[in-house]
């Protein structure tokens, strides 16, 4: 990004809070959407905006914070947001800043975070536990679509475009299907719960951040993913690398009032372990395909057998409904 | 085998170069060049396992597909997809999983002590 068009980004954003803009900083930026900090008025403020010629709209997920700050969530207080006509030029939110650490590594290792590891799993439970006694039909735009069927499709998509077939994830569609769970509760799903999107201080969790994927579901989805083993970055521990699932169905259960199904949450991981192997292929084929030629993005192709492994061990002794003796 | 290329093998050349990269491009990069540096190497590492442990996996997998029935993993995951292997599932659990074993061994053999 050029200065001139970061001076033209910080004039907007001036007339966005109707304060002179200062320190204005380009944070990181994913494939979709770019993060800076900067201050005005003496306060330390978060921008993130979509990224130009991306016309997805935060407006939905502007709905979903202001409705998670409302039920007493710890979300970044949300300060502005507007559209692609806005000053800003596209699709934007800002929001307070919040201290803390989102690094997984940092947060899992660090002496920093002693006390932190040891309170974060109640943390995350009581956080869990509050988005979803949030009712989505409160909040417009929320989407609502069946999982395995939105990764059905992904995977052969993929599987075309990079002519390969993946075995493991075929018995795994077929075992989430053999016991896909009957009635399930409705609520809304943060849709990405785990570390690398919570804020986190010596103290414990101090904002759940990272909601362009919320959606419409059943509210097991959000324990399932935290459980998935890539989220435990290492760790031994299966709950977000801190904790056991006793721990996490205990805390939630004791937050919520509501009881879980262990075999529910255990679905839910399958599902999440799967999702993460069809989002490592996608990685890799935006290098294979000439979208963005990367050997770090290349390796990860390698990697889906990571993701096929942790299937097996989420399954080992599970495979009875497809007749495995 | 009677090889018709001189020494250094592909392996060797691969290791040269891997080597390169740890002893003189490791040492003087920082940052996000020291992490691809570090990527590259991983990926070399694994292109020399590959090498190595190549022909016998390959091997293994055709005689495991040659048991159910299937002449690669697409026929064998569209077999499963249509429930066409159902009466030999416990076949095809144990198969896929050789398979997926065999695959982390070259990717990341650190991957099966990391739980």
């Amino acid at each position: 990004m050029t200065d001139l068009s970061r001076d033209s980004l910080a004039d907007g954003l001036a007339r966005v809070v109707g304060a002179p803009v200062k320190d204005l900083a380009r944070l990181s930026g994913g494939a979709s959407r770019e993060t800076w900090s900067f201050s005005a008025s003496g306060r330390r403020l978060i921008l993130q905006r979509q990224r130009s010629g991306d016309i997805r709209d935060m407006g939905v997920e502007a709905n979903v914070l202001r409705a998670a700050h409302t039920a007493g969530v710890r979300v970044p207080e949300l300060l502005a947001n507007g559209t692609a006509d806005s000053p800003i030029g596209s699709s934007f939110m800002v929001l307070s800043h919040v201290d803390g650490e989102t690094i997984a590594r940092k947060i899992l290792r660090d002496d920093t975070f002693v006390h932190a590891r040891q309170v974060l799993v109640g943390d995350l439970a009581a956080a869990l536990a509050r988005l979803h006694s949030i009712d989505p039909s409160n909040i417009a735009g929320l989407p609502a679509t069946d999982q395995v069927a939105q990764y059905r499709t992904t995977l052969d998509d993929l599987n075309t475009s990079l002519d390969q077939a993946h075995p493991t994830f075929e018995l795994a569609f077929r075992w989430l299907e053999a016991n896909r769970p009957e009635s399930a509760r409705r609520s809304l799903v943060h849709g990405d719960f785990r570390l690398g999107n919570v804020m986190v201080g010596p103290d414990g969790l101090r904002a759940v951040l990272d909601w362009e994927l919320a959606h419409v579901g059943d509210p097991m989805e959000d324990l399932g993913w935290l459980c998935v083993r890539a989220w435990r970055f290492g760790s031994s521990s299966p709950v977000a690398g801190v904790g056991s699932y006793e721990q996490l169905i205990a805390a939630y259960e004791h937050e919520s009032g509501l009881s879980v199904d262990p075999d529910l949450v255990r679905w839910w991981e399958v599902l999440g372990t799967l999702k993460w192997g069809i989002m490592c292929m996608i990685q890799t084929s935006s290098h294979l395909l000439g979208l963005a030629r990367s050997h770090e993005l290349a390796a990860i192709g390698r990697r889906v057998c990571e993701n096929e492994y942790d299937l097996f061990l989420a399954l080992d002794g599970r495979w009875e409904g497809l007749g495995v003796r | 085998m009677s090889e018709l290329h001189d020494v250094p093998s592909a392996a060797q050349l691969v290791e040269a170069v891997r080597e390169w990269l740890e002893r003189d491009v490791l040492t003087s990069t920082t940052g996000r060049v020291q992490f691809h540096t570090r990527v590259a190497m991983n990926v070399l590492a694994m292109v020399e396992r590959e090498l190595a442990l190549g022909p016998d996996q390959r091997a293994a997998h055709a005689a495991r597909l040659a048991d159910l029935g299937v002449a690669d993993d697409k026929e064998l995951a569209k077999a499963i997809r249509e429930g066409r292997l159902d009466d030999r599932m416990s076949d095809v659990v144990a198969a896929v999983r050789a398979s997926v074993v065999d695959k982390l061994r070259v990717a990341n053999p650190g991957y099966f002590e990391s739980r």
